[in-house]
């Protein structure tokens, strides 16, 4: 058992969220409190996160600072984001495009997703991120169920993952290609910019109405495309002040991909809400460069995930001790439970721990955390933020009930947060089956201590987290059975130290083929070609049958129950055994 | 062992890490993240690959030192017992 981090007096004086403005909150105060609106009780997300700071005077603050790979810098203030939302919502209008469109984009962490996110938004259209090191595969099912009308990407990503096939998408009307020239069918960005007007007002779309759609991965079937509305900016507001601890001026950090719901949320909307100064490193993890950033850039609020922080404490404190991190202020971590070595080594090596906080795609905003005043249980999520309702739900007998204190359950939330999904897109029962009575029940199981604190236990289904991304089992095994080698697949994740869950595949093959190490190879190539690097299996096991209940369904719980060496559990179902 | 060997048994270890590469497509000036798109499991996994083929040990701080193959090579030939 680790010890509890106890917050002295005078740092708990400092946080945003008291047990004084917890006592007193509402949603009406907050939102009076947090955001403009726009008239007649429009409400527009690119327009609380941009345009309403110019209005007060505040445009020429630098919004983001973006370092690219070789060392380049470009800071762009409010003022400028402004206009080049306003820019790229006109390009999207001048194409033809208009109110309720969907713009998807696939992209790394540049300053166009800036301009694509805030410029779908404030022209009235749904923007649908895509994490831009998917495979092709990934990329057209959900480009195919979110009837994607526009795509934003670069010439590389689009010869490689996207030329082929996109034709084949009927809704598809417009590829905007970033930089000064484009493949043939495609507009590029920067001259389309350059001659679209700058003076595109926000347009005043109502609380209801579609803004975001983030895929998420199912158990079975098809990726879900979770809908989040324009009012859902209230969340982002008040959980980056009381979750993230971001005031005006702020220098924030955000590492998490903008092709994720993380990146989205808290790496463009909730830190401009507050009208902070985003940092945006558009390299990969790398030690030096990151430990060197924060020390350079003087960052004070750091939200990042749990792997990178494994991948830090790998290389040891000494690694960190030649820099100076006293800019620090406010530590953060979500993607998957942070494990309580994590939390202290932060307070060993930067003077402050880790607060890990829990919410999901569908959530749309973090929901549980651990926040500034609060001590923490290293190893625990957290307490609800205001606002929030949690419960440790049991629903074994029909109905549900609430557990007690240490018993595992269901981690369920009232129903009826501003930023809580409104639809899985065309998939009603789905949605459906996320609800029980006024109860969203997430899917994963945790329990709630005696002081009210929510400890994450596992997930209730066959999905697997890995680095912090959601990956359907589903998925992975649709796309390796496609190779011609390959008869049945079972994919399940194991537990990896540095990942948190790594993929891994089981096989049994077709007649003709035996297994061997280029087999295996050629089998982990075509995944990695099809899904990426993030989503395809890092190994592959050969065996001659797969364990399947009656209906034909691999357990996957069995492959994995015994790859670890755990209880079987309930076989009755159980048809046919692997060998 | 030779530059030339050490490259060799670097791109073997690569592919192996990420069979969907064509080694006979693979630039030596190729960036691992960048070009080939490794993610950083996948570099892990070759850090690890290099260590169980040659016993030697890359901390995180020398990783920028074998972000490409020609890179590697020249590396693991100062580093190789």
């Amino acid at each position: 058992m680790w010890e509890t981090i106890i917050k002295p007096e005078t740092l708990r004086a400092t946080a945003e969220l008291t047990s004084g403005v917890r006592a007193a909150f509402s949603w009406e105060k907050i939102e009076k409190e947090l955001l403009d609106g726009l008239p007649g009780g429009a409400i527009n997300i690119a327009y609380e996160a941009v345009d309403r700071h110019v209005a007060h005077g505040f445009g020429s603050v630098t919004a983001l600072r973006w370092l690219g790979k070789s060392g380049e810098r470009l800071d762009l203030s409010y003022a400028d984001l402004s206009v080049a939302s306003a820019r790229f919502a006109s390009v999207l209008a001048s194409h033809g495009l208009g109110r309720g469109d969907r713009v998807f984009s696939l992209l790394g962490r540049q300053p166009e997703v800036f301009h694509a996110a805030l410029g779908t938004l404030k022209a009235g259209m749904t923007f649908t991120p895509l994490f831009s090191a998917f495979g092709p595969e990934p990329i057209r099912t959900r480009m195919e169920i979110g009837q994607a009308n526009a795509l934003v990407t670069t010439e590389a990503i689009y010869r490689r993952k996207i030329e082929p096939w996109i034709r084949d998408i009927p809704s598809m009307r417009l590829v905007l290609i970033v930089g000064e020239t484009a493949p043939e069918g495609c507009v590029a960005l920067d001259p389309a910019m350059q001659e679209a007007s700058p003076g595109f007002e926000a347009v005043p779309t109502r609380p209801e109405d579609e803004a975001l759609i983030h895929f998420t991965s199912g158990t079975t079937g098809r990726p879900k495309g979770a809908v989040h509305v324009h009012h859902a900016v209230l969340n982002h507001a008040a959980t980056g002040r009381y979750a993230l601890e971001l005031r005006p001026g702020a220098i924030y950090w955000c590492t998490a991909d903008p092709g994720w719901v993380t990146g989205t949320s808290y790496g463009i909307i909730a830190p401009l809400v507050h009208r902070a100064t985003l940092i945006i490193d558009e390299a990969e993890f790398d030690l030096e460069r990151w430990y060197a950033t924060i020390e350079r850039e003087k960052v004070e609020v750091w939200y990042t995930a749990p792997t990178a922080i494994r991948m830090m404490m790998r290389a040891g404190k000494e690694a960190a001790a030649r820099y100076d991190f006293s800019s620090l202020r406010f530590l953060a971590s979500v993607g998957e439970p942070l494990n309580p070595e994590a939390v202290v080594w932060g307070s060993e090596t930067f003077g402050l721990p880790f607060h890990d906080n829990w919410w999901q795609t569908e959530t749309g905003g973090i929901m549980i955390a651990n926040t500034l005043d609060m001590d923490i249980k290293p190893g625990s999520m957290g307490r609800p933020l205001p606002g929030i309702e949690a419960e440790i739900l049991n629903r074994e007998d029909g109905g549900i009930r609430p557990c007690k204190p240490g018993e595992i359950g269901d981690l369920a939330l009232k129903a009826g947060w501003p930023s809580m999904m409104r639809a899985y897109l065309h998939e009603e029962a789905r949605y459906k089956k996320c609800f029980v009575d006024d109860w969203y029940i997430s899917g994963d199981l945790a329990l709630k201590d005696e002081d009210g604190y929510f400890w994450f236990v596992g997930r209730a289904d066959d999905l697997i987290k890995s680095s912090g991304h959601l990956i359907g089992p589903f998925e992975v095994e649709s796309a390796l059975i496609e190779h011609e080698a390959v008869a049945e697949a079972g994919v399940i994740g194991l537990p990896d130290e540095t990942a948190g869950e790594v993929v891994k595949a089981y096989v049994s093959l077709n007649p003709g083929y035996e297994p061997s190490d280029e087999l295996e190879k050629s089998i982990r190539g075509h995944a990695r070609k099809k899904l990426g690097p993030a989503v395809a299996p890092r190994t592959v096991e050969f065996r001659k049958t797969l364990p399947k209940t009656r209906s034909g369904k691999i357990m996957r719980r069995l492959l994995k129950a015994r790859e670890l060496g755990l209880p079987e559990g309930d076989i009755s179902t159980l048809e046919t055994d692997e060998s | 062992m030779t530059y030339d060997t050490l490259y060799a048994l670097f791109i073997e270890e690569l592919v192996k890490v990420a069979p969907d590469l064509d080694p006979a497509t693979i630039r030596q000036d190729d960036q691992l993240q960048d070009d080939l798109e490794l993610d950083s499991m996948d570099v892990l996994n070759l850090v690890a690959a290099l260590h169980e083929r040659l016993g030697v040990d890359i901390p995180e701080d020398d990783y920028v030192l074998i972000e490409t193959p020609a890179k590697a090579a020249t590396y693991l030939s100062t580093r190789q017992k």
